[in-house]
């Protein structure tokens, strides 16, 4: 009963969909206050619509309710809870549910923000939010229904893909979609600027949040399933240039560019037509990310079941909402009034550098996912394209950026003064350079590049820092002076630093992935194996039961130099559902470095294989990427979001620092 | 923007145009594009890696030496374990064999009579010498090209062993 009322909300929530599309437009049209609003109504009606068929297909997981195919396929009586409530979307189509839930709940905020929205604009908004929702909820009842029974009913379902029972990959599907889907709102707020043929301050600013929030939550996305990927696929490395993977990466980038674009046009009036471009995009890549993983066209280290209709059918929403948006834009962009002018070297200038390779950053990316499959439709080569391409064509472009991204942050608005902000930068650069000096002569020998990614690293920390410290300190004396300007100080400006700091903090990391190492070797109990600073001891190999597996532990000592750190564990797991094994990776965090363990076939003289990394400083990725998260998130708290009536953009606190002189 | 502005002369205190000054964003960009552009080309001629079923090694005219990919099944009863980290296995697309060689940890869901892809090179004859066996994230998936490469020898039974799940049951899969 439980799981027909879920799919009768289901089908009811799209009915909801198509009056929230369409009614709002008329109302505009027609000039009908009460029509225009119904969009809010419409899209919080949806939303719970949704929420209920979600919370159904959840309760049918947690009671393992084996009459609804969808359970069978993806659960198991045995399996813990937590795996129960992550196996709904675990898997295609509880994983597109949660996804129109996360459309629905992003339309329903929008309709609830208090935030004074132009009703045309909010109405515009709704209508092609929308929209969004029809096609997925059509896509999700027609070909991939989560709510379809099987009779007979089987006594026990298949399980959930052991590799996707843990933690992290638990949480790491919602964040992706958050981030995923939340550029929607900022898709539909463009194409509503579009119908509407206004776009100014008020719309930068309404844009914005959505943009950071869902950027926030694609970034900590992102994050979580690389170091998911490290741990759980137990062959050390965390990240693979991997079509899947830079599919959920295009709409970073393009997000990243559009955060940066919105802020020149809050506060300047410019890049207008840009911006709405730019809005377009990111929503369509994301469009684009999902036909990628869910019609299987790519080969993939993921792997998803794929069925040619849903492919299809995905390939018309996509092809739908690019084109249409596109068209709209070539149509309508012409009209919008253009914005203002400012000098190339100038806060928004550097904003501008900073889209234009970001841009260009993605670009590289998409050619290299999809040229494969360009290729093999046009000469039905099949080729991949791997690490190597992107390594000589993403960071070429991405370090030119970064090195003169402190500069950038230490521009004032309208009219920079490039040498002051050389100069502000310069004790930062000097601090880069030395600390790349010393990082060449501490490993004379090794890779000659990684040294000067750890002083651009350094760079980019200490110029987010240095900026910092002389917005508060400039003009300012004694220490309550200094307090009482830093808390003056705009929240966005302590996020732009946080996060431009995160972003120094994983290229450091990154870097350092150039000094890991890696050793295997067939020990029995007593026997060592050392790589780079970490020797690992076999202690015991043990058999232990779990609840829906069998796994054969194995103990290590754990030693850097002499220094013994705590003992480890890995594992070699075989889920009796599937008979399937998954390899656990034993880990051992000293300070930001990590000694990786894991285990490999058992052999016949009685050992067991065993492969030990030492990971440098690898941590700093991803504290870097949550670092950056945090900093957005600040930036979310700004004054200027929550306020009701907008401030006017001159009464902010003095953004951008007085030129040194 | 319809009517065409004068040029301002450059001496003196100088102040762009909207059009000088969009020209010079484009420019600039162009540049940027343009640079990018010759790494992509340069790249995508250098970076690349074919793929290739064990038939098409020699329909093709892959010379020794050539990095590329293979993938077919892997030969019941052809794995041989070391002596060490050694393996030896067959890849097959039961017309032809070739013999691969790798060092290194195989993934878990590296089987007998399963669909498996390697990345190595070309050594002549019947050799390849592996050095990444690509991992799956699940036993019942067969890498697209695989399949492709079966199905063209005849050899491809959807729902068969090795074969993709019957799309009945939705085959289990990761989330991105």
């Amino acid at each position: 009963m439980i799981v027909e009322i879920g799919h009768f909300a289901l089908a009811l929530a799209l009915g909801v969909a198509v009056v929230q599309s369409l009614v709002p437009l008329w109302g505009v049209a027609r000039h009908d206050r009460a029509l225009a609003s119904v969009g809010s109504a419409a899209a919080v009606t949806c939303f719970l619509l949704v929420a209920l068929a979600f919370a159904a297909l959840v309760t049918s997981y947690v009671r393992s309710d084996f009459s609804v195919e969808n359970v069978v396929a993806n659960s198991h009586s045995t399996q813990p809870l937590i795996y129960k409530l992550t196996s709904v979307w675990g898997n295609h189509e509880g994983s597109m549910l949660l996804w129109v839930l996360i459309l629905t709940l992003f339309g329903a905020l929008v309709a609830l923000s208090r935030r004074s929205l132009p009703l045309r604009l909010r109405a515009g908004t709704l209508a092609a939010q929308g929209m969004v929702t029809v096609a997925f909820l059509a896509f999700t009842l027609l070909t991939s229904n989560p709510f379809r029974r099987l009779v007979p009913a089987p006594p026990e379902g298949q399980d959930l893909n052991p590799i996707l029972q843990d933690l992290g990959l638990a949480i790491h599907p919602p964040l992706l979609y958050v981030g995923y889907v939340g550029f929607s709102i900022t898709y539909a707020f463009a194409v509503a600027a579009l119908i509407d043929g206004r776009i100014d301050a008020v719309w930068a600013r309404a844009v914005r949040p959505w943009t950071l929030l869902a950027w926030v939550f694609l970034t900590l996305g992102i994050a979580m399933g690389s170091y998911w990927a490290y741990y759980e696929l137990g062959w050390g490395g965390w990240w693979f240039w991997d079509p899947v993977e830079n599919a959920s990466l295009m709409p970073w980038l393009a997000g990243t560019a559009l955060i940066h674009s919105t802020v020149v046009m809050e506060k300047r009036d410019a890049l207008k037509v840009w911006t709405i471009l730019l809005a377009i995009l990111t929503f369509s890549l994301s469009l684009l990310g999902t036909f990628i993983v869910r019609s299987g066209v790519l080969t993939s280290v993921h792997s998803f079941a794929t069925d040619p209709a849903r492919g299809l059918f995905i390939l018309m929403i996509l092809v739908f909402f690019v084109g249409g948006s596109l068209a709209l834009f070539a149509w309508r962009a012409p009209l919008l009034r253009q914005g203002g002018l400012f000098a190339p070297v100038s806060r928004e200038g550097a904003l501008v550098v900073n889209n234009v390779f970001i841009a260009t950053a993605c670009a590289t990316v998409f050619i290299g996912t999809l040229y494969p499959l360009v290729l093999e439709m046009v000469t039905g080569d099949k080729i991949s394209v791997g690490p190597p391409f992107f390594n000589a064509t993403f960071i070429p472009v991405l370090v030119p950026l970064l090195l003169v991204l402190p500069l950038g942050q230490s521009l004032a608005w309208k009219r920079g003064d490039l040498l002051g902000a050389a100069q502000r930068s310069l004790a930062a650069f000097g601090l880069g350079i030395l600390v790349a000096l010393a990082t060449i002569a501490m490993t004379w020998g090794g890779p000659v590049l990684a040294p000067l990614g750890i002083g651009l690293g350094v760079f980019l920390v200490a110029g987010a820092a240095f900026d910092l410290g002389e917005r508060i300190s400039s003009r300012a004396s004694g220490w309550p002076a200094i307090w009482s300007r830093a808390k003056g100080l705009p929240r966005s400006a302590w996020g732009t630093a946080l996060a431009h700091a995160g972003v120094g903090l994983s290229v450091i990391g990154i870097a350092a992935v150039a000094w890991s190492t890696e050793a295997i070797g067939v020990l029995k109990p007593g026997e060592r194996l050392t790589s780079g600073r970490y020797t690992v001891v076999l202690e015991s190999v043990m058999p232990r039961t779990g609840p829906n597996f069998r796994a054969e532990v194995a103990r290590f000592q754990v030693f850097s130099g002499n220094r013994e750190l705590k003992p480890v564990e890995a594992a070699k797991r075989v889920y009796l559902a599937r008979n399937m094994p998954t390899t656990e990776a034993g880990i051992r965090t000293d300070g930001l470095s990590q000694a990786y363990v894991a285990l490999g076939e058992p052999q016949d003289d009685g050992g067991i294989a065993v492969r030990l990394y030492d990971k440098p400083l690898i941590l700093l990725i991803w504290i870097g990427a949550i670092v950056m998260s945090l900093g957005g998130a600040l930036s979310l708290t700004d004054r200027r979001f929550r306020l009701a009536t907008p401030r006017r953009v001159k009464a902010q606190p003095v953004a951008a620092p007085q030129p040194a002189e | 923007m319809t009517a065409v502005e004068p040029l301002r002369p450059l001496a003196g205190k100088r102040r762009y145009t909207r059009k000088q000054r969009r020209l010079m964003l484009i420019g600039a960009a162009g540049l940027v594009l343009a640079l990018s552009a010759g790494l992509v080309l340069f790249a995508l001629r250098d970076t690349i890696v074919f793929f290739y079923g064990p038939t098409e090694i020699s329909e093709k005219g892959v010379t020794p030496g050539t990095r590329m990919r293979l993938g077919g099944l892997v030969e019941q009863g052809s794995v041989v374990r070391g002596p060490g980290q050694r393996v030896v296995f067959s890849i097959t697309d039961s017309r032809t064999v070739i013999k691969v060689t790798y060092e290194g940890l195989l993934p878990d869901l590296f089987r007998e009579g399963q669909g498996v892809v390697t990345e190595g090179v070309f050594q002549g004859g019947d050799q390849f010498r592996a050095d990444s066996v690509l991992a799956k994230h699940d036993e019942t998936y067969m890498p697209r090209e695989v399949a492709d490469t079966l199905k063209k020898q005849g050899h491809w039974q959807p729902g068969g062993a090795g074969g993709s799940s019957p799309p009945s049951k939705p085959a289990p899969q990761a989330s991105p």
